[in-house]
């Protein structure tokens, strides 16, 4: 029987790294099975094979995407009921939280959120507070739903591969009743440099740089990261809203983030305060940003960033 | 001249993020002293004042009513909202609400709002993105759920027009325009608007405006469905996280930069 249960919605081509982690942490659950929605190409039918999923549930609607969250809802619900699962994994995004929020209504399941770890009981491990608690938490339902960050496992694959057995679930016909209808869709524009929320390395620039992130970006291609930025950069219009990090943009928790011309305000550390590292460049010696700083600089960042970056340069080759 | 508008907005009273805040109470629950109205609330306040003042304000019939659930203290949540330019505030106060999760916060406030609709329907539930707590985003969409309404929820920028709701919802690889018919729920991001300040006249106005008290008894709603017993998660311990401390700090004195780059290979993060 079924143990756990991932939900992977429109992947395109290939897996994105944080599906194959919710695989691998459904994997050390017990028998694993998929609910996909999208187009399911041939590579990634096999990688879901390769992470051991028995049984691939596919739904008999192919509208779901018209759709504002709630017929997705509904499709793994049925899905869920399919296998018998009693755990369900989801993506720790906007919609994936949503979607986990109206699941545990439908099946009367808790739902955790922000989940960084999930022991083979069960447990689920978050940090609240703006990282300033590490909590252990437990759905007391017989499901349980949870939402998992990026970057709470090493992706693992099966140690040997399945070929997972596809089984079309009914979508319920009241499904979309009541659910906003997408009208138009414009995809962004990518940056080709590695995705904010999973990269290992993030630059982000403040007010500090004064409208010009050239020296943010040349210093995070150097070092192979992610460009951030605080509210304060984002909302004077010189970096997309995409890149905020903080309380109301992405949580991050990188290997080393450099934080540059940032003051620190409390909603900026809340989504950076985990990270392993933290760099510090900013000319103000009082900055909070340097109470947490494991390496702070005082100094002008027109000065030390592009300094920093021919010195890696030379040290690279 | 557009349709009236009864809109619910949720505002929730939440520990000041500017201090530092604490798990200490029962069941691994967050202290409450020196709290406020949730900072990302009044965005959705903002939002829901708009939309009525494009439609003549209350003179018109148009309400904005500003409901909280929490303890005694969340009553100031509500006053708050007042002061800013709500018609009129809800409390829902009951000691079995005490470590209500999601599921049990949603039932309650669904409960809620049917006992609002009961004389004239509600029209719009606005509420924040994420309460500044328990930042988990669940409420919004189990209400939804919950009452059967479209949910338009992240909204950047919202139109109500001829019974119709329309919303941008920025994505993390796309941005989409959502649309649905009133009845709806909205929840709204920090995007969306510029919050205003009460004012003086605000201030002495919300001493006049009604604040209605409610009980479980009231929304018909029984104590074991809510609180620690109707919750479906429990917290099982909660640890603070050793607060960072500050390492080096060095003052450029024209090699920061090279300085910067010895720290980083130390550490071995080249
Ligand atoms: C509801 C709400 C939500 C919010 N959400 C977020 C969020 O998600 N993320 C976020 O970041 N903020 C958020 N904020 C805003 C937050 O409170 C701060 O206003 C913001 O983080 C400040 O950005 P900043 O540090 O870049 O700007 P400032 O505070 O102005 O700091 C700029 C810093 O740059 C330094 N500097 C200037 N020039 C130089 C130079 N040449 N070299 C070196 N240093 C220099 C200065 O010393 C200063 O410390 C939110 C606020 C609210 C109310
Ligand atoms: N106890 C509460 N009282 C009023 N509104 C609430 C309460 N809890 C959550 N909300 C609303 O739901 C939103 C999301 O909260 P959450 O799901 O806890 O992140 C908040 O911004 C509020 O608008």
């Amino acid at each position: 029987m079924t143990q756990a249960l991932v939900f992977i919605d429109n992947p395109g081509p290939a897996l994105k790294k944080s599906s194959l982690e919710l695989l691998t942490i459904a994997r050390s659950l017990g028998d694993t099975a998929v609910a996909f929605n999208g187009e399911l190409h041939d590579d990634v039918a096999a990688a879901l094979g390769a992470y051991g999923a028995t049984t691939v549930y596919r739904p008999s609607a192919a509208d779901l995407d018209d759709y504002l969250v709630a017929p997705k809802a509904a499709y793994l619900a049925a899905a869920v009921a399919a296998s018998g699962a009693g755990t369900v994994l989801l993506e720790n995004s906007a919609d994936g939280k949503e979607i986990a929020a109206r699941l545990g209504i439908k099946l009367n399941a808790g739902v955790i959120t922000d989940v960084v770890g999930v022991d083979a009981d069960g447990t689920a491990h978050k940090s609240v507070l703006a990282g300033s608690y590490n909590t252990t938490a437990k759905a007391t339902s017989a499901v349980a739903v949870l939402s998992v960050k990026p970057n709470s496992v090493d992706p693992e694959a099966a140690p040997a591969p399945v070929t997972p057995e596809t089984v079309t679930v009914e979508v319920p016909a009241d499904a979309a009743a009541n659910a906003a209808r997408i009208t138009a869709r414009s995809a962004k524009p990518a940056s080709g440099r590695p995705d904010l929320g999973e990269a290992r390395v993030v630059v982000s620039g403040g007010r500090g740089v004064d409208g010009n992130f050239g020296p943010i970006e040349e210093l995070a291609d150097a070092l192979g990261g992610a460009v951030g930025a605080s509210r304060a950069a984002t909302d004077a219009g010189w970096i997309s809203h995409d890149y905020q990090v903080g309380q109301t943009g992405k949580t991050v928790s990188p290997q080393l983030y450099v934080s540059v011309g940032i003051s620190g305000a409390i909603q900026q550390k809340a989504g950076m305060q985990t990270s392993k590292v933290i760099v510090a460049i900013n000319k103000d010696a009082e900055s909070p940003i340097f109470e947490i700083a494991d390496f702070g600089i005082i100094g002008d960042l027109f000065k030390v960033v592009p300094q920093a970056t021919e010195e890696i340069k030379k040290r690279k080759g | 001249m557009e349709e009236t508008l009864k809109i619910v907005v949720l505002v929730k009273h939440v520990p000041d993020a500017q201090f530092d805040r604490h798990i200490t109470g029962a069941n691994n629950t967050t202290d409450r002293d020196e709290s406020i109205l949730s900072e990302l609330d009044e965005y959705a306040l903002e939002a829901a004042l708009q939309l009525i003042e494009a439609r003549g304000g209350s003179k018109a019939g148009n309400q904005v009513i500003a409901l909280s659930m929490g303890p005694a203290g969340a009553v100031n949540a509500v006053k708050k909202s007042l002061q800013i330019g709500a018609t009129e505030g809800v409390h829902l106060s009951d000691d079995a609400l005490a470590g209500s999760d999601a599921a049990a916060t949603s039932l309650a406030l669904a409960a809620v709002i049917r006992h609002l609709g009961a004389d004239a329907p509600v029209d719009l539930v606005l509420t924040g993105m994420a309460s500044t707590d328990g930042e988990t985003s669940l409420v919004p969409a189990q209400l939804a759920e919950r009452l059967s309404l479209p949910q338009l929820t992240f909204a950047s920028s919202l139109d109500v027009t001829g019974g119709k709701v329309v919303a941008r919802r920025d994505g993390d690889t796309h941005s989409d325009t959502v649309e649905a018919s009133l009845p709806a729920l909205v929840s709204v991001t920090d995007q969306i608007n510029e919050p205003r300040y009460p004012n003086f006249k605000g201030i002495l106005g919300a001493k006049k405006k009604k604040i209605t008290t409610l009980s479980l008894a009231d929304i018909g709603v029984g104590a074991s469905e809510v609180g620690t017993a109707g919750s479906l998660t429990v917290v099982e311990s909660a640890q603070a996280r050793p607060p960072r401390t500050a390492g080096t700090i060095i003052t450029d004195e024209g090699d920061a930069g090279i300085k910067l780059v010895e720290f980083l290979a130390a550490q071995k993060l080249l």
